[in-house]
């Protein structure tokens, strides 16, 4: 009987260290080239291969969940899955309610696309709920209409609905490209927030931690920059060996 | 799927579609046909277990237990339902997890809530967070036929206790002249003969629950119109072999014809059920079969 207990504990303990060692990656599968699902049904993206090779260096096994954008903070904070890697960038009013790593993707330009040159980007613009497009966009006196997914954005100025659609350029441009000229970037591009983080629950010190130092080593020999140009093409801004934004 | 598909871009048309509408994620899209199908098949009887149960319930001569009944069916017919299953949901596995931390980490010193955060010991997840992810599939599919039971079910039981009361009283009387008891009656005497009057109200509901199927994505179980949204959303070719435009308006009217197919077929079935619960039964449905028997 003893024995039979002793097993168990150590059964149970072994079975707590495995569990500890088993992260799940929340992300929302709708947002190239950041993270979407590829032909085979899995999430695949910028984020895929930096979270893959994030979890190897910091030894930890890792497992993929998708999760609408809208509930994609509560699900964290109830502990559905223990970290955010979905092209979400670090504000003060997220810091707020999770914390961040720092930032494995260097603030990005957000583009207004619309479908004629002409087209007044103070007028009705669409961007997607709860985000940082959406809160520059009412800010700037334009009408915000807000859509769930980003898809929904783009149907919306192709279909009129919005004379200018505000998104991360990254997203924007092979929609354009593709286009056959329906749909253009008019104004300035603007650079918003303070780089893309990986974020975690305000209670999780030690993934954060764990997380930080696999960052800062794949920002030091250049795999992270080899990954952004991989997946945003060579003028990207990328990262230098010692962690500092550089302009290509 | 087919060895042609190696380069999409050089096939004809109808090559084209065959690969596409085989590929992976499509593959993903059919088997959430699959889960909606199997989340009804498996909610609709427990949902009018709920319902048999809470009108039983309700109908009760021992009051604790009636306003228990009563209780039930009008809280939850009250509550939106999208409340109820944004709420709930969650409350239900917080509750879960909970009830296990209590259990398996008795010495664990740190509180469950820490500002926003629910933290409960890794022993006590539900499932555990090693676990590979269809048992967490199959973990919130569970959460979800709970919730849908228990919301149909309120429904379920008010139509069954209108049910129950709509059955002649003179059928109970003399049930009891006969000696039988109180038990005796409801079961041989009342509740044959009253799912003739509940039908009607339960054929409105199960159209109703084949309906709220795609409230699923709010359980984060990915359904139907989770994947034809996806599906059908713009594609570039940077990031597939099959680039198409803006193709939702088809992947939805598919959609509009599944679920009128299977109203349809539902209300074929529900007809012939009604027909065979109206035999013998003192009510106009049941009179005109008499006649067609006797004329």
């Amino acid at each position: 009987m003893k024995k039979l207990i002793l097993t168990t504990a150590a059964l149970a303990l072994s079975a707590g260290m495995a569990m500890a060692d088993t992260v799940r990656m929340g992300t929302e599968g709708a947002y190239p080239p950041y993270n979407f699902i590829n032909d085979a049904g899995e999430v695949d993206g910028f984020e895929r291969e930096v979270g893959d090779e994030l979890c190897t260096r910091a030894g930890l096994t890792c497992e993929w969940v998708k999760n609408d954008w809208d509930s994609i903070i509560p699900n964290l904070v109830s502990g559905n899955y223990d970290t955010i890697i979905a092209g979400m960038s670090i504000t003060p009013e997220r810091d707020e309610v999770i914390d961040f790593t720092q930032d494995y993707f260097p603030p990005a330009a957000s583009a207004y696309v619309a479908a004629s040159a002409d087209a007044d980007i103070e007028d009705v613009v669409a961007a997607q709920t709860a985000t940082l497009q959406a809160g520059f966009v009412a800010d700037s006196g334009a009408t915000l209409v807000e859509f769930a997914t980003p898809e929904e954005t783009i149907a919306a100025v192709r279909n009129g609905e919005a004379s200018a659609v505000f998104a991360d350029k990254d997203f924007l441009v092979p929609i354009v490209e593709e286009s056959n000229g329906e749909l253009m970037f008019v104004g300035e591009d603007v650079a918003l927030g303070s780089g893309i983080g990986v974020g975690v629950r305000e209670s999780d010190g030690e993934l954060k931690g764990k997380l930080d130092e696999a960052i800062t080593s794949m920002k030091a020999d250049g795999s992270l920059t080899a990954l952004i140009k991989k997946w945003f093409g060579e003028g990207a801004v990328t990262y230098g060996e010692d962690g500092s934004v550089v302009t290509n | 799927m087919f060895s042609f598909c190696a380069d999409p871009d050089a096939l004809g048309t109808f090559r084209w579609f065959s690969c596409y509408l085989t590929n992976g994620v499509h593959m993903s899209f059919y088997l959430s046909f699959v889960k909606v199908l199997v989340l009804l098949a498996v909610t609709a009887p427990v949902a009018l277990s709920f319902g048999f149960a809470g009108a039983m319930a309700a109908r009760s001569h021992v009051f604790p237990v009636s306003w228990l009944g009563k209780g039930y069916i009008a809280i939850v017919r009250g509550v939106p339902d999208i409340a109820f299953f944004l709420f709930f949901v969650i409350a239900l596995d917080q509750g879960f997890e909970w009830m296990r931390h209590q259990i398996l980490c008795p010495d664990w010193d740190a509180p469950i809530r820490q500002g926003n955060d629910f933290l409960v010991c890794s022993n006590a997840k539900l499932p555990l967070g090693s676990a590979p992810q269809w048992v967490h599939q199959t973990y919130s599919f569970f959460l979800a036929v709970i919730t849908f039971s228990i919301v149909f079910g309120a429904f379920a039981a008010n139509v069954l206790y209108g049910g129950m009361r709509a059955v002649p009283h003179a059928q109970l009387e003399t049930a009891e002249a006969y000696g039988m008891s109180r038990r005796q009656t409801f079961w041989r005497v009342l509740v044959p003969q009253m799912w003739v009057y509940a039908l009607p109200g339960l054929s409105n509901l199960w159209l109703v629950l084949i309906k709220a199927t795609p409230l699923l994505f709010l359980l984060g179980i990915e359904d139907i119109v989770y994947w034809a949204r996806e599906l059908g959303g713009t594609k570039t070719s940077r990031f597939t072999d099959y680039p198409h435009p803006d193709w939702r308006m088809w992947y939805f009217l598919f959609l509009l014809v599944f679920y009128l197919g299977f109203t349809r077929v539902s209300e074929i079935v529900l007809e012939k059920l009604m027909v065979r619960l109206s035999h013998g039964q003192a009510t106009t449905g049941g009179e005109a079969l008499r006649k067609q028997v006797t004329a």
